[in-house]
């Protein structure tokens, strides 16, 4: 069975959800060979291996963090060219885009980014995607060259499926436009104990209803009893409100959890564009004609103020 | 001193018109209302401003690949405050995929000269987010992508990005390729003399002749990848809406349980 090359993402060596959905969806179209660059690569192989790499290949040097994109495009072609693989999956972040682009122009090959769904084909991997802010679902192949494909998170279920796995080091030798652009300064974002946003199960999001940074504190308090992430729409962060890292919609991030609760938000197309895809959606908006409620599964017209904190009360009193 | 900008800029349907697919599978720019990509006007303004704010002589040119309606796309980046526009217009480069659309761009960034290249996050059509990281890679000069803040001085471009993981200061000698997000500042109105004054700059037309490159390299039949099918996404089947009547957040915790989600 042919090889299928996936990028890691993985913090210190700890593997990002998104790597471990990625692994179900290579298995669908061959051996996934998983490439881990940086620190700590070498020790992602377990978990890796735990959910059916065949192979780990792995190379750590400074130059992945202290440089922007393109040593990893540099490891990325070494190992295409150690494996020849079917295809190479990789990660849909902004970064996991960039890295996968200028790896397809390189091989000559074609590049499918935001698939939400991988499956084989007699002419290779097919990808689903959802476009035009979810208004329509196509399907597509990479014509030319070895497919590159990055997939989105949420888009396969984790699946054990133990394999051999070990760690092998990849040569890599830098290319001189590694070193163009340079980290000068890195703020590691800090974790606020929840979930994830792109990653989570349930996403609970505040918009320009919740009218105000400190009334964030009644979704935040949604979020928690159920596990959830937290998400805002973009008139709630350019408010200042809360963080654009939380943002969902077009220019923020892209979700598709089981579960989408929209508080105060109107749904406007930006919006819809990075929540459509969730399975179920809720919303609570005090304006019955908000577009929002074209999408829901079940929408309480009503005050967020009252609605949201009786149901978190009445969430908390159910999981006892 | 003088800094030559280039702003690459897509003329897309408008978001919130019916987007659709035509029959053969691309875009349907035909049917549906254009405009300049709203996530380009952020790469103009920061164009703009890194001319305001310079000492050295700086000439700004707005270039876009497009159909024949796309030069609405470059009047807008002129009554902006661009200098002036380059146009892409050619019939074989119908379906041009996001690598062909690079080598173009490439191409036509050559032709007119630079030291910078200012684009947007994405374009709103295809979302992509690929095409700046693509244009450095074939220019052969240092990405400094998806800032929410740049600046120019002697000969060194500088930004913030704000990833995933970590906010991250990058640093690069020109000639470089930024693109910058709509977290980089409001993007100005034209104003009425800016309007005015548009109307009097010049925009250029190249085809594909012009910049040397054969019409078997781009459009739908050389396209690096195929779209097999498109299918509008099936209405969400009605939800329940209740009107809160003081039990509204019990009915939706009950909701929820019911879907085992608590
Ligand atoms: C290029 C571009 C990119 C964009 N990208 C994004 C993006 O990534 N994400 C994004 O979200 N937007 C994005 N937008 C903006 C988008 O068009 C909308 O402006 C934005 O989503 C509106 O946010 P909102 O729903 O919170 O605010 P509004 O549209 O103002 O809606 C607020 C809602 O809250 C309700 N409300 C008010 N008070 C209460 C209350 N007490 N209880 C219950 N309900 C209440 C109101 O009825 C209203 O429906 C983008 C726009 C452009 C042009
Ligand atoms: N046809 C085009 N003409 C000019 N610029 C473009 C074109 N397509 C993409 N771009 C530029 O590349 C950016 C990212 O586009 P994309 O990778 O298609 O999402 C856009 O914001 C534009 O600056």
């Amino acid at each position: 069975m042919a090889e299928v090359l996936v990028y890691v993402d993985h913090v210190d060596g700890a593997v990002r959800k998104p790597t471990l959905e990625l692994l179900t969806l290579a298995r669908r179209v061959g051996e996934p060979v998983a490439v881990a660059l940086g620190a700590g690569a070498g020790d992602t192989a377990a978990a890796l291996a735990e959910h059916g790499a065949v192979k780990v290949l792995t190379h750590e040097a400074a130059e992945y963090a202290d440089y922007l994109v393109v040593p990893k495009v540099d490891a990325l072609q070494a190992a295409v060219e150690a494996v020849s693989p079917a295809a190479v999956l990789v990660p849909s972040s902004a970064e996991g885009k960039e890295i996968a682009a200028r790896l397809a122009l390189r091989l000559g090959s074609g590049i499918i980014t935001d698939a939400i769904d991988l499956e084989a084909g007699d002419e290779g991997p097919v990808a689903t995607q959802s476009v035009f802010a979810a208004a329509f679902t196509t399907r597509s192949r990479v014509s030319k060259g070895t497919p590159v494909i990055t997939v989105k998170p949420n888009s396969a279920a984790v699946e054990a499926a133990p394999a051999a796995g070990a760690a092998e080091a990849l040569s890599v030798t830098f290319s001189a436009a590694a070193t163009g652009t340079k980290v000068t300064a890195r703020t590691p974002r800090e974790s606020t104990g929840r979930p994830e946003l792109t990653e989570a199960a349930i996403v609970v999001s505040g918009g320009r209803g919740v009218n105000g940074a400190e009334n964030f504190a009644i979704i935040e308090a949604l979020a928690d009893s159920l596990g959830a992430a937290v998400g805002a729409s973009r008139a709630a962060v350019d408010a200042g409100w809360y963080p654009h890292t939380n943002q969902v919609g077009q220019t923020g991030k892209s979700v598709s959890p089981q579960l989408y609760i929209a508080s105060g938000i109107s749904g406007a197309i930006q919006h819809r564009a990075g929540m459509q895809t969730s399975k179920t959606i809720v919303a609570i908006n005090k304006d019955a004609e908000a577009p929002i409620f074209e999408l829901v599964d079940y929408g309480i017209v009503g005050d967020l103020f009252d609605v949201v904190p009786q149901l978190t009360e009445e969430v908390k009193t159910r999981k006892g | 001193m003088s800094l030559r900008i280039v702003v690459t800029v897509k003329y897309v349907p408008d978001a919130t018109g019916d987007r659709h697919f035509a029959d053969d599978l691309t875009v349907d720019r035909d049917d549906v209302d254009g405009l300049l990509s709203e996530l380009d006007e952020y790469a103009v303004e920061q164009a703009l401003q890194i001319s305001e704010n310079s000492d050295d002589d700086v000439e700004i040119t707005v270039l876009t690949v497009g159909p024949e309606d796309a030069k609405d796309a470059l009047r807008k980046a002129l009554s902006m405050g661009a200098d002036k526009a380059i146009h892409v217009e050619d019939d074989d480069l119908h379906g041009t995929d996001a690598i062909g659309t690079s080598l173009v761009l490439a191409k036509a960034v050559e032709k007119a000269g630079y030291d910078l290249v200012v684009s947007g996050m994405a374009s709103t059509d295809g979302t992509m987010g690929v095409v700046p990281a693509l244009l450095a890679e074939r220019l052969g000069v240092p990405q400094v992508t998806l800032l929410s803040e740049v600046s120019v001085e002697g000969g060194t471009v500088r930004g913030r990005r704000d990833g995933d993981s970590a906010t991250e200061q990058l640093e690069a000698s020109l000639p470089a390729v930024v693109s910058v997000t709509d977290q980089s500042g409001e993007a100005r109105y034209p104003s009425f003399k800016g309007i005015m004054a548009a109307k009097k700059k010049p925009v250029e037309s190249w085809d594909l002749s012009d910049l040397e490159i054969d019409e078997d390299e781009v459009g739908l039949e050389n396209a690096w990848t195929a779209v097999d099918s498109a299918a509008e996404r099936p209405a969400r089947t009605a939800g329940t809406i209740v009107k809160d009547e003081g039990e509204g957040g019990k009915q939706l915790a009950a909701f929820l349980a019911e879907r085992k989600f608590v």
